[in-house]
């Protein structure tokens, strides 16, 4: 038996929404360290087993999670997922895949694009950097996936992990960040050819700024963007357009986001800061998955009783067993009381959205069965 | 240079290395990058401004000084101090071309970030800017500049900004920063420390970062392993209890001494948290395994089941100095 936090949070029914048909999309977001990816593989074994055909994009280059999956690894096309034989016969599919950002970036272009002017961009300096290793670009291309994803039709639920960016609402800005400067005032005067129109209108300001621009970043890299940008927007019209519709998406019915934290400080605050956001993005919010909670089980035990307890033993020489269990569970029992107190902070900040506690395990996850086991304690 | 997963205690960690650093009536500066105001928030304080503040006394006349490094503001005093443009560089803004430098232009914001705490490094007394240049005679104003680096996943890319901008600017000003910000955080003036708790994935994540930060160049420091925890029983006990077997009855008998109430139902929930420490060490103690096998000096610092506390860091300060670090 475990002892419970006293808050009157409602719980989090996981089960529920993954037995609702309806949703198509799980987002989980959150601060690096709080066991993200490992929800989200954990959410998509359980969907499983509820009956549900699932694809997992996972953006953790760590070997482990392919391997707990039974995969040697995985890239950026979803690989189906062995599931072991004592499944329920209803049971569902389980797929996983790693997002590669360049490839992703890659095959949009070469989707969308004849195959000179594909080659054309493909070659250009500048969007070698950028499909590579401009900030920003890996969250463009997670929404990107996404999109392709869903609208290929294939996936009754699609489960994303979100990058382990700077700070967790940089996958909601960054995307439009991207557009937003792709399709800027700026951008637009450097692609446009001289002595046009746009070019007259602002006079000597642009020529100043390009300028100064070259001078920072060397006059070859402004060439290479012009010619990128022209390339680009023939092909694709409005990046922000583009960003703005995966954007519409994750705002749309069928989506349900996750806020995943772990009783510490830093995440809890990035993770309040989140449901805000959140909120005031008209995101749909289905819960908190607090990981790693440290419980108890000695019922009804304050540390300082314990200390107490087992300082009476020490002096009397005697049970040493019995002294050093009492020691251990007074330091457990203060890792509870401070843990239960973060999470209260959380809830009366947001009392109406629900949390579900995963314990903290004693050893890490290594197969299937341990991502079951978590998927079950979301369900508790 | 102070990296590590998330969640490993990297700010907390780089924060005590700033201020075993300072002992002895040392100077040192304490760097973010990441705008997320830890420092801050670790000494319980306003956040911190594009400043220079000084932060903590240490004894025998040690100072601490912090600074949040923004990368638009930066990019502004960059402009002014080498060209003279501050009123260019308002334009920019203007025309978004700050975001197109700092965000989006790859390498640019690190280099700029970078380059502020080198600029700190080379920075002597009686010389506001060029420290590097004019009077190489004069002391360092700082003996140390200790910077809370991006996590592990990033830290190589982060540091190797020479790379990453002489691929996209093969000329330019900003080229030639770059250079001299690798200069030094190339030289054995610099080395990256890691973070890392006795877990497989921050593990797995500091070993393939040492292997990253080598291969670009750079050197390796310490591996700081982080609230690391002491068995609570003899190693027989330990093994025992690992595979679920404990002695019941010797707690009954122990809880019957201290007059609790249900000693049999409490001997049963203390096995069980046994148990789960038990197996809990032995995961860290295969982790610590592995860590064995790196040929860089390792610190260890004990689990603390609280918030660390201002006081507590001059604590974890002593800790670290007392294994090397100064």
């Amino acid at each position: 038996m475990s002892a419970t936090a006293t808050s009157s949070t409602p719980p989090f029914d996981v089960d529920a929404l993954l037995d609702d048909r309806d949703t198509r999309i799980i987002v989980c977001c959150g601060a690096g360290g709080v066991g993200k990816t490992t929800t989200a593989a954990a959410l998509g074994v359980r969907a499983t087993e509820r009956g549900r055909d699932a694809v997992v994009i996972t953006v953790d280059p760590a070997r482990r999670l392919a391997q707990s999956m039974g995969l040697a690894e995985l890239d950026n096309t979803p690989r189906s997922v062995p599931l072991p034989a004592d499944g329920a016969p209803s049971a569902g599919t389980l797929h996983a895949m790693m997002l590669d950002m360049k490839r992703t970036f890659d095959e949009t272009v070469e989707a969308h694009a004849d195959p000179e002017r594909a080659r054309q961009i493909l070659a250009n300096p500048f969007y070698q950097s950028l499909s590579s290793s401009f900030s920003g670009t890996q969250e463009y291309m997670a929404m990107e996936k996404l999109g392709q994803l869903r609208q290929s039709g294939d996936w009754d639920l699609i489960i994303v992990d979100t990058p382990p960016s700077r700070s967790a609402l940089d996958f909601l800005d960054a995307p439009k960040r991207l557009g937003r400067f792709l399709d800027g005032r700026l951008i637009k005067f450097l692609a446009a050819p001289a002595k046009t129109g746009a070019f007259r209108l602002i006079g000597a300001g642009v020529g100043m700024v390009t300028g100064i621009i070259g001078k920072i970043v060397g006059a070859q890299v402004l060439k290479d963007v012009q010619t990128f940008v022209t390339a680009f927007d023939a092909v694709f019209g409005g990046f922000q357009e583009r960003a703005e519709r995966t954007y519409r998406l994750l705002q749309a019915p069928g989506t349900a986001f996750i806020v995943v934290a772990a009783p510490e400080s830093d995440a809890l605050r990035e993770a309040s800061y989140f449901i805000d956001r959140l909120r005031e993005d008209h995101m749909p919010l289905a819960g908190i998955v607090l990981n790693r909670v440290h419980r108890t089980a000695v019922r009804d035990l304050p540390p300082e009783r314990g200390l107490a307890a087992a300082e009476t033993l020490e002096t009397s020489g005697e049970h040493p067993v019995a002294a050093a269990a009492l020691r251990l569970h007074a330091e457990r029992a203060r890792v509870h009381e401070r843990e239960t107190r973060l999470r209260e902070e959380l809830t009366s900040a947001h009392p109406e959205v629900p949390v579900i506690d995963v314990p903290a395990r004693p050893e890490d996850v290594h197969d299937l069965e341990g991502l079951r086991e978590i998927g079950r304690a979301l369900a508790d | 240079m102070v990296t590590g997963k998330g969640g490993t205690g990297k700010t907390t960690l780089a924060t005590a290395l700033a201020l075993a650093l300072a002992s002895g009536g040392k100077k040192t500066l304490l760097v973010e990058v990441e705008g997320r105001q830890g420092i801050a928030q670790i000494f319980g304080r306003a956040p911190l401004p594009y400043e220079e503040r000084k932060v903590a006394d240490t004894p025998q006349g040690g100072q601490v000084y912090a600074l949040a490094v923004d990368a638009e503001a930066a990019l502004l005093e960059y402009l002014e101090m080498f060209y003279g443009m501050r009123r260019a560089g308002m334009a920019l803004t203007r025309f978004g071309a700050v975001d197109f430098a700092t965000t989006i232009a790859p390498g640019v914001r690190d280099v700029l970030l970078t380059g502020k705490a080198t600029e700190a490094v080379r920075r002597r007394s009686g010389d506001q800017r060029r420290g590097d240049q004019d009077g190489s005679r004069q002391p360092h104003i700082y003996d140390a500049v200790v910077l809370d680096a991006p996590p592990t996943g990033r830290i190589a890319q982060f540091l190797n900004v020479n790379a990453e901008v002489a691929g996209l600017a093969r000329v330019g000003s900003i080229h030639n920063h770059a250079a001299k910000v690798m200069q030094t955080i190339r030289s054995p003036q610099t080395a990256v420390h890691f973070v890392t708790t006795l877990e497989e994935m921050p593990t797995q994540e500091t070993l393939d970062g040492i292997d990253e930060v080598r291969a670009v160049g750079l050197n390796v420091g310490t591996v700081m392993i982080n609230m690391v925890r002491e068995p609570f029983f003899a190693p027989e006990v330990m093994a025992s209890a690992a595979e679920g077997e404990i002695d019941t009855e010797a707690l009954i008998q122990g809880l019957k001494a201290t007059r609790m109430d249900h000693p049999e139902r409490m001997a049963r929930e203390l096995a069980e948290e046994m148990t789960d420490h038990a197996r809990r060490l032995r995961t860290e103690s295969a982790v610590r395994e592995r860590l064995s096998g790196i040929d860089h000096p390792r610190f260890e610092i004990p689990f603390v089941d609280d918030d660390i506390a201002p006081a507590a860091l001059f604590a974890l300060a002593d800790l670290l100095r007392d294994q090397g670090a100064r």
